[in-house]
């Protein structure tokens, strides 16, 4: 249906609560007729507010990111152009870049385990009867709505070195030595307990996604595939495997996207009691850069980074939602 | 498939061990709610809340701060989820009922946008908001929410809006009502479920927030509730925690995101137009 106006909608209508924008983003209009135009004000509220709230944060972090903006910048003195400096401490500094090999390897070792330990539970999933597999669901459920910052209150009860559970039944285990351990103060048990509290909050996702790929497969090819005898392991890696691989992809990078963005989970646990200068991932770097330091050159370099690869790895993603949209 | 009673049993066995470990941490969070602090205190940890008592809840709910916080958490979900509704109903209205030029370039956009970390952002937005004396305000964090959450809402009513198709309007203004009549009586009430349904994402996502609320509400009068929880953890680093209170503290905050999600999965899974046009 081409160009349906809808005049009974007063434009302007709902500017939305934007203050003043600071770039003006006049859309293109052709032509003068009331129809012509109505599209462009119609997004004109979402593409104000995107500009003011993120289009210039985006464009200050770039051009910080290319100066040396710290105390003395914030107290007054002009800040200055140092070019890429910013960017090449990334490399350079070992403090920065141990952040973003950490960052890097807690990002993939998390969601390679998230999506095996998912992909394992939807294919129990499927091969459950019903009522064991809606308790099943319930609770992947019931996980996947916890609130990120209540799921991490539970969770640091849970590991809480004086009271926490997971002492008591290591100790009954026969481990003596993790009574009144504290697994959040060496970076090491840290960073395991940071995995296994995101992989428990991912997996209800991923878990219920491929099992609906799973679903998919039509009982009529599983039952052909078993008369003409293929093997349960076979069936699984020529006719399940092929079916679910698209979904797979998208969750796998779905879950590398949303895994560098762990700054809740992180901050919370060194909050708990931990050294956060051993802790950082880049998330929280940024946040102590910024704040703590007012080193707002390098935390905008960084900031940037982080942009960067998530667009990096969204593009695939994205291209596969627009081919879907048309 | 056949399988043999035992298999069938040894998997159902390992299906609800499963859901035990999922369910685990949300059980232990209600269980510790419950009881009091002298019962969480003891070497042994107790795995039923008998002879439990809302007590611990009682004490959250008149503790002013939380009061504060929840107040302040109302005020910037409730002004996210109504401006994000408004702003993301127009652009969905512009891109699924209408062809023009850099539209596809606006829902690329759109979706990139979307995935966009906080934390690639927080530093500069907090910077913005400080040099605009915005910092502590509701309305900052709002209009930051606001714009987190409009690029999705807007693919997500795009849908809805392409599922209630023009002829029904058009139908309704054969059979005499004027374009604004068919809308508001026919369109609109269809689009019902989509609007609820962004409306729970908006919620959703402003109620559970934590890293941009965490650098533009600095000051402790003005934190969110996700901010006063953090309190708590902060507080147990250094000294004793009444883990019972923290627990209570966070099944408020969790209850109504609970329902709300359980809901809306539902809802959404159910047909939206479902017979409304008969081919």
């Amino acid at each position: 249906m081409p160009s349906r106006t809808l005049d009974h909608d007063p434009p302007g209508s709902a500017s939305g609560p934007v203050p003043a924008p600071t770039r003006s983003a006049a859309p293109r209009r052709p032509g003068s007729g009331a129809s012509r135009r109505l599209p462009y004000l119609l997004v004109l509220p979402t593409v104000l507010l995107l500009l003011a709230a993120l289009g210039y944060p985006v464009g200050w972090q770039l051009v910080t990111s290319l100066r040396r903006f710290g105390l003395a910048q914030q107290f007054g003195a002009p800040p200055q152009w140092v070019g890429l400096d910013n960017y090449a401490a990334l490399v350079s500094d070992p403090t920065l870049w141990g952040v973003v090999v950490r960052s890097v390897l807690f990002c993939v070792v998390t969601a390679l385990v998230t999506v095996a330990v998912g992909g394992a539970v939807a294919v129990l999933m499927n091969a459950l009867d019903r009522w064991t597999r809606l308790a099943l669901q319930v609770a992947l459920l019931l996980a996947w709505a916890m609130p990120i910052v209540a799921a991490m209150t539970v969770w640091i009860w849970i590991v809480d070195w004086r009271r926490g559970l997971l002492n008591w039944a290591l100790v009954h285990l026969g481990v003596d030595s993790a009574a009144g351990h504290n697994w959040l103060a060496e970076p090491l048990s840290f960073f395991v307990v940071a995995s296994v509290v995101v992989v428990w909050m991912s997996v209800p996702f991923v878990a219920l996604s491929i099992y609906a790929g799973l679903t998919q497969v039509g009982q009529e090819v599983i039952e052909a595939a078993m008369l003409d005898g293929a093997s349960g392991v076979q069936r699984l890696r020529y006719i399940y495997a092929p079916l679910v691989a698209p979904v797979l992809s998208i969750v796998m990078l779905l879950q590398l996207i949303w895994d560098l963005r762990v700054f809740t989970q992180i901050k919370l646990l060194q909050d708990a009691g931990s050294v956060a200068n051993e802790t950082n991932l880049l998330g929280t770097y940024v946040y102590q850069l910024g704040t703590g330091k007012g080193d707002f050159g390098t935390a905008s370099a960084v900031s940037v980074l982080i942009l960067l690869i998530t667009v990096a790895l969204s593009w695939y993603y994205v291209r596969s939602l627009m081919a879907q949209e048309s | 498939m056949r399988r043999s009673p035992l298999s069938r049993a040894l998997l159902a066995l390992l299906g609800l061990a499963v859901a035990a470990v999922w369910a685990f941490p949300v059980y232990w969070m209600l269980d510790s709610a419950l009881l009091p602090n002298v019962v969480l205190q003891s070497t042994t940890p107790t795995f039923l809340p008998f002879g439990g008592s809302l007590d611990n809840f009682a004490a959250v709910v008149s503790d002013p701060a939380f009061v504060r916080a929840l107040s302040v958490s109302l005020v910037v979900t409730l002004t996210t989820v109504g401006a994000a509704l408004v702003v993301a109903f127009l652009g969905a209205l512009a891109v699924s009922r209408f062809r023009f030029r850099g539209r596809s370039a606006f829902v690329l956009a759109l979706l990139l946008i979307q995935m966009l970390p906080a934390e690639g952002l927080f530093i500069a937005q907090y910077k913005m908001m400080s040099s605009l004396g915005l910092l502590n305000r509701s309305l900052a964090l709002a209009v930051l929410y606001t714009a987190a959450v409009v690029p999705f809402t807007i693919w997500m009513l795009r849908g809805f809006v392409a599922g209630v198709p023009a002829e029904l309007e058009e139908a309704a203004m054969v059979d005499g009502l004027s374009r604004t009549q068919a809308f508001l009586r026919i369109t609109f009430p269809l689009l019902a479920p989509g609007l609820v349904a962004s409306g729970v994402y908006a919620f959703l996502q402003a109620w559970n927030e934590f890293t941009v609320a965490l650098v533009v509400m600095t000051d402790e009068q003005s934190r969110t509730l996700p901010l006063w929880l953090r309190g708590f953890v902060q507080a147990s680093a250094s000294r004793e925690t009444d883990w019972g209170q923290v627990m209570a503290a966070s099944t408020l905050v969790a209850v109504p995101v609970i329902v709300f999600f359980l809901v809306v999965q539902g809802r959404m899974s159910s047909g939206l137009v479902g017979g409304a046009v008969k081919g």
